[in-house]
């Protein structure tokens, strides 16, 4: 066994060497003229350690060791998919919906809290999904969209009291005006340079959400957005409609939901529709698509729109929600949060991107005394992801055979 | 009273030519550090066609290193005595530092992904700046790092106009820092097989040019000039924090990309032509808005002219 992975023992051994050196001028030089190793040394072998253990399992696992564990986990798995696959699909979905709308009845506050953030950012996901995912554009600038689609609803019913209904068509469609402002200039560029303009425009709105005072506040924000209002029939004295405002977290819970299901029926019938087949064939070979009579622009150009409609939908949301939006709200480290979880979850994959929403978003509520580590765990997910499964968690399903798999 | 108003106007038009000038200055210094991150870019896109997202964090680890050697220094006592060592000193380690830092990230992170398709590496390297940026902020703690403030006060004076020490200090070593590269680049045997293995890495392997070899050289030097720019900055506005490295790595790349990315030189263009517009747009447009103009600008360079002013052509396979 260590012959056999005498080459991986060699190169996390320099690694981890490297990492050492990388670490002693940070930790180890101080400002009074001294030098210490004892903190490098504690924080190193620490890592050493965690590395160690991820190392050891997974050469344990690579050359089979491992099965006695693995087998019947992997037997059960796939004698449930097996039930699961024999009912038809309408019965797992009608399941999972009814868990879906009892789930605030039966948990608290909190957890009610973490789901709607779930919920919002399974919007976002899908959204950044059609433009990542099916598309194969890397949008760096993606929460600008949302920040938009806040900020038209906030603008719209704070100073000029319209309500919700009315403004969502309306953020959807300034997001989508934005994604085509900025789209329409560098989609003919390729792939990374679209990644660092986005970037770009990204910084622009947030700097602009931050120093236009008279629309947006500047960096104090829009107070005293309104909740959603829905109109409920009153049966006391005649039959005459009432507004009712949707301030509990409870009933702004379905909301979300509903949004959430929208978004995946829409995401799913766009994927296998031609628009969708189109967007994958310019993800997998751009000249190759032109050639057979995709206009690849005007596609790109819809995804792109598509991805920032969603988001706005999604920033709409999230202000109702709120009732208070600042340009906090949209910095990089967000988009980047949202990219995370596409890739994580499996670009172009709806299930793997619930599930990567849900890790990324529940499991930090979990490990809350580790909060300071999110970012560097976020980073190091993507990389590794990258290198050991680029597909996510759970692979995309492809439809039809492919050139290489004919053979 | 037509006599004092053209006085009046003269003085006038002196004031404005004055802070014309004192602008143009803090351009050029500005430029200057631009340009030394916008070789990096360049260099890294040049060879191996990624844009590397963890450029922006090799500036800021620079400029941590910088300070914390100065700090040293200052704290042993012989900053007092040896000053120009101990700055000597400081840009060598940081730049050595960086480079050693760099060359692992390539290694690790972008190496295995080399035949994969393009979004995989420029995933990971997001990836590997969110990791560096956050690093750095648990190393080194979340707020501003002050630099050593008694350094390199003071300067000339004409008129109104100042030119600070700092600045002839950082423009000077600017320019030998380019013109090493340029040297490096185009006069040397390592500098031919670099914009060989940019033009074709087939056939540079054909004629005995270790394509790895040459990369991880590219990434240690562009990694090195960022560092300067790092520890420049850091002089230059007093303090360093985590998260620096985003919007002058944007900015950089926005230089790149106006010089015609993959041209060295364009990439000098380029970022003075950014440094520039930045001063010169905080000043007479709009301060709040200065980290704007640079987006404009490489939008703008993006629709009407990608290739950038140095740069020949863009397609998929040339450099």
């Amino acid at each position: 066994m260590i012959q056999e992975f005498r080459k991986v023992w060699k190169q996390y051994a320099i690694t981890m060497l490297w990492l050492l050196g990388l670490l002693w001028p940070l930790l180890g030089i101080h400002p009074d003229g001294t030098l210490s190793f004892e903190k490098t040394v504690t924080v190193w072998s620490y890592i050493l350690a965690g590395t160690f253990v991820c190392l050891v399992i997974y050469i344990i696992n690579s050359s089979g060791h491992l099965k006695i564990f693995t087998d019947p986990v992997v037997g059960t798995t796939r004698k449930f998919s097996g039930i699961a696959q024999a009912m038809p699909s309408w019965i797992w979905l009608s399941v999972l919906f009814v868990c879906a709308v009892v789930y605030p009845l039966l948990t608290g506050r909190y957890a009610t809290d973490v789901a709607i953030n779930v919920l919002l950012y399974i919007c976002l996901g899908l959204g950044l999904n059609v433009v990542v995912g099916l598309a194969g554009m890397l949008d760096l600038g993606y929460i600008a969209f949302y920040g938009v689609g806040a900020y038209t609803y906030a603008i719209l019913n704070v100073n000029y009291g319209l309500a919700f209904w009315f403004c969502l068509p309306f953020s959807a469609f300034f997001a989508c005006i934005a994604g085509c402002i900025v789209g329409y200039p560098t989609l003919r560029m390729r792939g990374d340079y679209l990644a660092i303009v986005t970037l770009g425009f990204g910084e622009i709105v947030r700097i602009i959400l931050n120093n236009w005072m008279t629309l947006t506040n500047g960096p104090n924000g829009i107070l005293g957005v309104k909740p959603i209002g829905i109109l409920i029939p009153v049966m006391e004295n005649g039959f005459t409609f009432e507004i009712f405002w949707v301030k509990k977290l409870e009933f702004f819970y379905y909301f979300a939901l509903a949004l959430a299901i929208v978004a995946i029926i829409a995401v799913k019938r766009l994927n296998f529709s031609r628009i969708g087949r189109a967007w994958e064939s310019i993800r997998e070979d751009e000249t190759a698509a032109e050639l057979m009579g995709v206009n690849t622009f005007n596609y790109k150009l819809l995804a792109y729109a598509m991805g920032a409609i969603f988001a706005g939908l999604a920033g709409a949301l999230f202000a109702a929600r709120m009732r208070f939006v600042s340009p906090e709200s949209f910095t990089f480290l967000e988009s980047v949060m949202v990219l995370c979880m596409v890739v994580l979850g499996g670009m172009g994959s709806i299930p793997g991107i619930i599930l990567g929403v849900i890790a990324l978003i529940a499991l930090p509520e979990v490990f809350r005394e580790l909060e300071s580590y999110r970012m560097l765990v976020f980073g190091s997910t993507m990389v590794i992801m990258m290198l050991f499964r680029p597909a996510g968690l759970i692979p995309a399903k492809r439809v039809g055979m492919r050139s290489e798999e004919r053979e | 009273m037509d006599r004092t108003l053209r006085l009046t106007y003269k003085k006038c038009e002196k004031i404005y030519m004055d802070s014309f000038i004192q602008q143009l200055i803090n351009g050029i210094t500005l430029g200057g550090i631009y340009a030394l991150i916008a070789l990096g870019y360049t260099m890294v896109y040049g060879v191996i066609q990624l844009i590397n997202f963890a450029h922006g964090e090799f500036f800021a680890a620079g400029g941590y290193v910088g300070v914390i050697c100065l700090s040293f220094f200052t704290g042993l006592g012989y900053m007092e005595t040896h000053p120009v060592f101990c700055l000597t000193a400081s840009f060598i380690l940081a730049m050595g530092y960086c480079a050693y830092l760099a060359v692992g990230v390539e290694k690790i992170a972008y190496k295995p992904l080399r035949k994969e398709a393009r979004l995989a590496v420029l995933l990971s390297a997001l990836g590997v700046s969110i990791f560096l940026s956050n690093g750095l902020m648990l190393t080194q703690g979340v707020y501003d790092k002050a630099y050593p403030s008694e350094l390199f006060q003071g300067g000339f004076h004409f008129g109104n106009v100042t030119i600070g020490y700092l600045q002839i200090l950082i423009v000077s070593l600017t320019a030998i820092l380019l013109v090493a590269l340029n040297l490096l680049v185009f006069k040397t045997k390592i500098g031919m097989a670099m914009r060989a293995t940019a033009q074709d890495k087939t056939m540079s392997a054909l004629v005995a040019i270790g394509s790895n070899r040459i990369i991880s050289l590219t990434f240690a030097i562009g990694a090195g000039l960022a560092a300067a720019a790092g520890i420049m900055v850091g002089l230059y506005y007093g303090s360093v924090r985590y998260d620096m490295g985003f919007v002058p790595g944007i900015k950089a790349f926005s230089a790149a990309v106006l010089g015609g990315i993959g041209n060295i030189t364009g990439a000098m263009l380029g970022g003075l032509i950014i440094g520039m517009v930045e001063i010169f747009g905080a000043g007479y447009i709009s301060g709040e808005y200065k980290d704007v103009f640079a987006f404009i600008i490489l939008i703008a360079v993006l629709y009407f002219k990608p290739t950038g002013i140095m740069g020949e052509n863009i397609d998929d396979t040339r450099v």
